[in-house]
């Protein structure tokens, strides 16, 4: 067993754990933070997208024990205060989520290509999303709500 | 009333609770002293089963439980028949074979469980499943569909004389007559190959018996909560009352999660009623690929009749269709390409024969489409073959062959899924075909655009293509409203929810009817502590059964509150609006009682109930159509194929819907997108290979591809309404539409982008090697 420290969504956790437990189960199964989604376990669809140290990485494929002294942030720390970000709500307005159970990895990858572009054209959102499978929306709505959320952004306070 | 959000593109009311990962799925669901199962596959496709030996795995620490198919009592037996075969069909043959929950004597398929362990975590229930050693003396795997019906193919089921399942062949008319009056005959075979339906969210249950209680709750990744109740009942000897069964947020559906009563959701909560702990099993992605139901697999060997005008004067269809290993659904696959092969046409004389075949591979039940993408397909490519021998436009013969719309309802005559003649009940389908030539630009393409592009080098093709799709069958759906005392509505409908957006389309009807906020609507699908009857969420039918089930309701309380509302404001109720959540006299708006005040009013405390009356402001009701709703439309797609890689690149996507009265545009574009995206998924990406051993060989998300964000195009999406006069709201369905054209669409286009290699496409899903392999030793025309 290790014990590591690991910023979860802004709040430190001192966790003993062992060694073959993936950041994904620690996320759902340790800290009950549910919102990361399980869909391969074997890094091909994205669900469990979570950022590590404001790289997106798919939680299945990485040891609990590698977030050691790090930041984690998952679905669940995006919204802002308790308000929907404005990517949240950019997926609310162009009905950007159906079934719902890609979304958390598509909000967390969306975040990260925001966070290092904040402009990016079509074809780069579909590029940062390409790690990231749904099967109900075809994507043209999410795309549209990175975008979205970009333009609103740009609007807001210049390209920030 | 005026309609405030009936037709309204309006929000989603489940949204932030899936955007914040606060929304409930089977996974999700972590109990005090769950245990975990885990099967044992089977690695042979078909072999006998000589021994298996447990022992080992049952000292295993931590192991509570391993069981094989000798231990599991009264409870082995065939699973149940979920759809019967169509009496009414004169000498149908059907012979059921219906799934086991453990393999007995022999195995059938790579996949099919052999053995479960039950185990303090899912580590340890896996390290288990190592630990068994099975015997198995291979037997010759049949795996082509064709191979199955030889007369000296292997048995798969030895107690029948021959693999094959079912017989079944329709006529109307009389074809023979017309291939005599026939100017052109155009035969061919083709081949449709088998895909997976690929939710993001595996299968997944968890079951929890409460012995004190005597009490099951089953969270379930089902699409019909309801008959997975009454099922599961049955056969834990349970009564209906004792078992609550929860299907929570799905992550997609798409079918094969319908109430199938595969191993998982039979043993799963049967090990709770054992350990009296709960009990917990989330399928894996490769289990997903291996042991979730699959379709589409046809062989078609089919003729189309014609004038020299390119009327059509008949069509015949042979066919066979791969159920696996077992047939749990019945013919329902088949019998919706029976109903769709003659596509959106108005043909006079048509006969229709189906064999199914079983194979040893995994179990073949409905996936979005349904049997209908591949009847859709042959009719498609039967009349593009006969356009270009006669010399006739693509679009032109389209238009000389559609239903016209005087003819509705058009009795269509074959019996179809609902055991019945399929009756079109409306539509114009020329309107749509129409609306997609606009779209697309289809004349200035075909004179200007695609001749300038070819002489740049390009290879540049259109495709357009009509069809129907055969939805909202019965039998019923049914929901409750409730007025609370908080002056908010409650609904509970019995369908179970899958990324529809039921929360937020079913919300609307009953915001217009009670003439309250759409967000105040209260929503519960899927939980059957909540309603007691209904069917499910499958053939594009919560729009059309369940919508009108809450339209039903909604103007039942509608009529109470009113009703309640007059006496209480001393007006007749004529003179009463439901507005902003109060009763108003219309003339004297500050005249009013809210929703609340009337729904503490309907449940006094004190003082009689009049004799007839109920108490609340609440009401149930029903509906059941007298036959399903048909939806039709058109899809029109250019694009540009690459010599070098043949990749494709889909430069402008049209989809013409015509699903009645939109509820929401909002929503069913959604669902147009996502059906399009599998659609082109089962064109050009999607395909289970399996091996000749009945190995699948791309068992994985990284081998079997499903489109990316890259690999969807944008559409244009147009709608046409034509309501359904078989329903109040005339609704029809629109979940499966989108992907029901496209493999036809998509081949068209490509013959057209390549029609100097005068290539004929009879096949779907193609991949860049099989068009590569396809142009080899075809001569370049000049």
């Amino acid at each position: 067993m290790h014990s590591i420290t690991v910023t979860v969504n802004g709040s430190p956790e001192y966790l003993t754990v062992p060694p073959n437990m993936t950041l994904l189960r620690m996320l759902r199964e340790v800290l009950a933070l549910t919102g990361t989604k399980n869909g391969c376990e074997a890094g091909e669809c994205g669900a469990c997208t979570v950022l590590l140290d404001g790289q997106p990485v798919n939680s299945c494929l990485t040891l609990a024990v590698e977030a050691d002294g790090r930041q984690v942030t998952t679905v669940e720390g995006l919204a802002e205060d308790g308000q929907l970000s404005a990517l949240q709500e950019a997926f609310v307005e162009l009905n950007a989520v159906q079934c719902g159970f890609c979304t958390p990895g598509m909000l967390v990858s969306a975040h990260a290509l925001l966070a290092r572009n904040p402009r990016p054209t079509e074809q780069e959102i579909k590029e940062a999303m390409l790690g990231n499978l749904c099967r109900c929306t075809g994507y043209l709505r999410i795309v549209g709500a990175v975008q979205a959320a970009a333009d609103a952004a740009a609007d807001a306070g210049g390209a920030a | 009333m005026a309609e405030k959000y009936v037709g309204q593109r309006i929000k989603r009311n489940e949204d932030p609770r899936l955007l914040t990962g606060r929304a409930l799925f089977v996974d999700d669901v972590e109990l005090h002293g769950m245990l975990h199962a885990a099967f044992l596959r089977s690695d042979y496709a078909h072999a006998r089963l000589v021994s298996v030996d447990v022992s080992a795995a049952r000292n295993r620490p931590g192991v509570v439980a391993v069981y094989t198919a000798e231990d599991l009592g009264d409870l082995w037996k065939p699973g149940p028949l979920l759809v019967p075969a169509p009496h009414s069909v004169e000498n149908v043959v059907f012979h059921q074979r219906t799934q086991v929950p453990l393999a007995k004597d022999k195995v059938r398929y790579v996949g099919e469980a052999i053995a479960v362990v039950f185990a303090e975590s899912r580590y340890i229930a896996e390290d288990a499943l190592a630990d068994i050693w099975v015997d198995y003396e291979p037997l010759e795997p049949v795996v082509d569909m064709e191979r199955a019906l030889d007369a000296d193919a292997p048995l798969i089921h030895e107690d029948l004389d021959s693999n094959l399942c079912a017989h079944l062949a329709q006529e109307k008319g009389d074809y023979q007559a017309a291939r005599e009056q026939a100017d052109l005959i155009v035969s061919r075979r083709f081949l449709v190959d088998r895909g997976a339906a690929g939710a993001m969210e595996n299968r997944g249950v968890v079951a929890d018996w409460d012995e004190k209680a005597q009490h099951l709750t089953v969270w379930d990744t089902t699409q019909a909560p309801i008959p997975i109740r009454n099922g599961l009942a049955g056969m834990l000897g349970l009564s209906a009352h004792q078992v609550r069964v929860v299907a929570p947020f799905v992550g997609g559906g798409f079918g094969p999660k319908i109430m199938m009563f595969l191993s998982e959701e039979v043993l799963v909560p049967w090990g709770s009623m054992q350990f009296k702990r709960p009990v917990k099993w989330i399928e894996d992605r490769q289990e997903n690929f291996l042991a979730t139901t699959q379709e589409r697999g046809q062989v078609h060997d089919a003729e189309m009749a014609l004038t020299s005008d390119g009327r059509i004067l008949g069509v015949r269809d042979v066919f066979i269709h791969d159920t696996g290993a077992y047939d749990p659904y019945g013919m329902t696959i088949p019998l919706n390409t029976q109903s769709h092969a003659m596509g959106a046409y108005d043909v006079p004389n048509y006969y229709t024969e189906v064999k199914v075949a079983f194979t040893n591979k995994m179990i073949v039940t409905p996936v979005r489409g349904a049997g209908r993408p591949q009847g859709i397909f042959v009719a498609e490519r039967l009349l593009d073959i006969a356009a270009k021998e006669l010399g006739i436009d693509r679009v032109g013969i389209r238009r000389r062959n559609l239903i016209p719309p005087e003819k509705f309802p058009y009795n269509h005559e074959i019996i179809d899924q609902a055991f019945a003649p399929l009756v079109l009940d409306s539509g114009n389908y020329r309107l749509a075909l129409d609306q997609a030539v606009k779209r697309i630009g289809y004349e200035e393409f075909i004179k200007d655009e695609q001749p300038r592009l070819r002489a740049e080098g390009k290879r540049v093709g259109l495709g357009i293509v009509v069809f129907i799709e055969t939805t909202g069958i019965g039998p019923y759906e049914g929901a409750r409203i409730t007025v609370e005392t908080s002056g908010k509505i409650s609904v509970a409908t019995g369908v179970g929810t899958q990324g529809q957006g039921h929360f937020t389309s079913f919300a609307q009807i009953v915001a217009d009817q009670l003439g309250v906020d759409v967000r105040d609507v209260h929503l519960v699908t899927g939980d059957t502590a909540e309603f007691h009857w209904g069917t499910g969420t499958f053939a594009s039918r919560g729009a059309v059964v369940a919508a009108n089930a809450i339209h039903a309701a909604a103007v039942a309380v509608r009529a109470k509150t009113l009703k309640l509302a007059s006496k209480v404001l001393e007006t007749p109720e004529e003179e009463l609006e439901l507005r902003d959540g109060e009763v108003r006299v219309a003339d004297i708006p500050r005249q009013s009682i809210g929703l609340g005040e009337l729904a503490v009013l309907a449940n006094p405390l004190r003082g009689a109930v009049e004799p007839g009356t109920e108490p609340g402001l609440e009401a149930t009701d029903y509906f059941g159509p007298q036959y399903g709703a048909t939806a039709n439309g058109a899809q029109a797609m250019i694009v540009e194929v690459d010599p070098e890689t043949m990749m494709i690149e889909i430069k402008r996507h049209v989809v013409v819907e015509d699903c009645g009265t939109v509820l929401n545009p909002l929503i069913v574009e959604g669902q147009v997108h996502g059906g399009v995206a599998l659609g082109i998924g089962n064109s050009y990406y999607e395909k289970l290979v399996y091996d000749e051993n009945g190995q699948l060989l791309n068992a994985s998300l990284a081998d079997y591809l499903i489109p990316s964000a890259t690999e969807v195009p944008r559409m244009e999406v147009g709608h046409e309404v034509t309501p359904s006069p078989l329903n109040p709201l005339g609704s029809k369905g629109a979940g499966e539409a989108g992907a029901i054209p496209v493999p036809a669409l998509f081949a068209q286009a490509i013959e057209d982008a390549l029609a100097d290699y005068d290539l004929e496409v009879l096949e779907t899903p193609l991949s860049p090697n099989r068009l590569f392999e396809l142009l080899q030793g075809k001569e370049k025309a000049e």
